[in-house]
């Protein structure tokens, strides 16, 4: 056995707990999976099934964990040994074409975790060295930037300035005692910076206090993606540091998927520990400020808009209702495309893809599953997208199936049809 | 001893009792595997989520119900069929009553009794051509899904052929691979008749902790 299949199937054994046995052990091989799975649908390759992308980690678990596995090695029934070969043939399985959206869980009689089981089954890819050059590239960034996209401070803090300006409104950085420390995606600083001043506006209507800390302002957990829990850990260390140096209440995971999980949920179990500030997404946030009056809507957005469901904030995080309400009081003619909540199509961005350049045209393939959804629906204005790395999925997507539709973030919508008569009253 | 005797007696004990043990021993090494406790602080409750989890995947979900209703239509009446004829058929009433239980329930008719064979058959059937059939079953298949079927279909049809009486020795092959089914299904993937509360459980409760009931 090679150095890398060795440390491969050791992280894939010791990343093999009580959940994911049951889950190898339950599977019947049914395929109905791959009805859900965005990847299979749009390539009608069978490759892409999901439970078949499991493979080598259940072959490790069945061989050498197993109940019975001893006995059926002495008798010569145990599966034959993972090769690195068949390593390195699954990495395109395991990285490009699984987003960990968990669609296929939905549709399993069995309710196998797959997205949960690939991000483990990452660990011994990660552990081993396999993985795709956009992802590696990406944890280099951070580790010499703390950003995936290798975003400085000083670039923050010009987008920042930007943002007053136009705002009015004053941002600060590193204000200890703040309520509330803001957490960024990469993509959003540089691609949608008005949610800065967003942030700014509605934060300011609500008299909230809050901050942006200068050196965890980054919420993308690079880790997650990747498969590595050393380096997730170390991402996540620094900004619970960050939040509790400056002793904030709450930090407030921004409008991106994974970020939210990674600190949300992943998070204390990472750490060890729980946190001395609660973890609160900016959906979550706005419609707890909007039910408490603080944030009133005002003049709706006339156009017809639909809702992208980011599989991380909703299916995976939990955050169903919130979005649907904000998005409900902002626009006149919100409509639901089919599928929409918990079954949404994933954009196919998710989970490491959209930053491994080698998984470019799959994904845009994966993409039509949302194109058809986006086109099932008459007249439609702009799609919210509340998802910095979606968001730009979107775009890249829209852009190759030659589709003209608008792309928001939420937050800015919600601050764009907020009432603020009060304020220039007062 | 006859032959007969001999598969309903010493060997059913034996593969009974391996079946029986094996099961739990496989149940028991899963969950003794263990897993870290989930310290992130809970929306709602993981227990509600592992008893609606389990529950939630009895009933497919309408967006798939299309693309999946071969499967759906087959694996319901295969396992409800095999279900009734097992627990519900008057000579394995009988047989229980006799030699394990000391009890008897109401049984089906003999038409019941038919009827429920034949929809079982026609579920088994329709999942084993669709498993070698489909490119997806294809590739994801392995011997043991087909032994499994196999296994389960010689049995019940050994079942039928004993059910006019009419021969000692049809009686005694329906026992003997009774016996083997019940000897391997521990090994095997028919233990997904267990192993499914487990794997459910496991993804509602994560789900439920997040306030989710998927």
């Amino acid at each position: 056995m090679s150095d890398v299949t060795d440390t491969a199937v050791r992280k894939f054994l010791e990343h093999t707990d009580s959940e994911a046995a049951s889950f190898f052990e339950a599977c019947v091989h049914c395929g109905e999976c791959a009805e859900a799975c965005h990847f299979h649908l749009s390539t009608g390759d069978p490759k892409y099934t999901p439970t078949y992308k499991l493979r080598p980690m259940e072959r490790a678990y069945k061989r050498d964990k197993a109940p019975f596995s001893s006995l059926k090695k002495m008798l010569g029934l145990a599966p034959k040994p993972v090769t690195e070969e068949e390593l390195r043939e699954w990495e395109e399985l395991v990285y490009d074409s699984c987003n960990m959206c968990g669609r296929c869980t939905l549709v399993c009689p069995m309710g196998i975790d797959i997205a949960g089981t690939i991000r483990k089954m990452r660990e011994g890819y990660a552990a081993a060295g396999l993985v795709p050059e956009g992802l590696q590239r990406s944890a280099e960034f951070v580790k010499k930037t703390t950003s995936p996209m290798g975003v400085t401070l000083k670039a923050l803090k010009a987008q920042i300035a930007h943002q007053e300006k136009e705002t009015g409104i004053k941002i600060e950085i590193d204000k200890k005692g703040a309520d509330y420390m803001a957490t960024f995606s990469s993509m959003e600083v540089m691609g949608y910076p008005e949610v800065l001043g967003a942030y700014a506006k509605l934060f300011k209507r609500a008299g909230l206090s809050w901050t942006i800390s200068s050196v965890a302002y980054e919420a993308t957990n690079v880790g997650v993606q990747i498969g590595s829990a050393p380096m997730a850990k170390e991402i996540l260390e620094r900004v619970v540091k960050a939040a509790e140096d400056l002793e904030v209440k709450a930090v407030i995971s921004p409008e991106c998927g994974h970020a939210y999980g990674a600190i949300r949920w992943a998070g204390p179990n990472m750490m060890g520990r729980q946190f001395k500030f609660e973890v609160v997404h900016i959906i979550e946030l706005l419609d707890q400020l909007r039910r408490e009056g603080k944030i009133p809507a005002g003049t709706k957005d006339g156009r017809r808009m639909t809702l992208h469901d980011p599989c991380q904030i909703v299916r995976r995080g939990g955050l169903l209702k919130e979005p649907r309400k904000l998005l409900d009081e902002s626009c006149d003619d919100f409509i639901e495309m089919k599928g929409a909540g918990v079954t949404n199509f994933c954009c196919g961005g998710g989970g490491g893809v959209s930053a491994n350049p080698r998984a470019e045209e799959l994904k845009t393939k994966a993409f039509s599953r949302k194109v058809d959804q986006l086109n099932g629906v008459e007249d439609l204005e702009a799609v919210v997208v509340p998802c910095g790395n979606c968001r730009t999925v979107f775009e890249d997507g829209l852009d190759a199936y030659e589709m003209d539709l608008e792309v928001i973030g939420l937050s800015e919508l919600v601050a764009a049809t907020l009432d603020d008569s009060d304020e220039k009253q007062g | 001893m006859s032959f007969l005797e001999f598969v309903e007696g010493p060997l059913f004990a034996v593969a009974a009792g391996i079946f029986l043990f094996g099961a739990f021993w496989r149940i028991v090494g899963i969950i003794r595997i263990g897993r870290k406790k989930d310290i992130a602080p809970p929306k709602a409750s993981a227990a509600a989520g592992f008893v609606k989890g389990n529950l939630r995947h009895f009933l497919p979900r309408g967006i798939f119900a299309k693309r999946t209703a071969v499967h759906i239509i087959a694996g319901y009446g295969f396992h409800l069929g095999l279900f009734v004829l097992v627990f519900f058929g008057a000579f394995h009433v009988e047989f229980l009553n006799e030699r394990i239980l000391g009890f008897a329930w109401p049984t089906l008719p003999r038409w019941g009794f038919i009827l429920a064979s034949e929809i079982a058959f026609a579920g088994l059937i329709v999942l084993w051509v669709r498993r070698i059939s489909d490119p997806v079953m294809r590739l994801i298949s392995t011997p043991d899904d087909h032994i499994g079927s196999w296994l389960t279909f010689i049995m019940m049809l050994s079942g039928c052929f004993a059910l006019q009486e009419s021969h000692e020795m049809l009686r005694a092959m329906h026992m003997l691979i009774v016996d083997i089914w019940l000897i391997y299904f521990p090994f095997s993937r028919l233990m997904h008749a267990f192993t499914f509360v487990l794997s459910r459980g496991n993804s509602g409760a994560t789900y439920g902790r997040k306030g989710m009931n998927l």
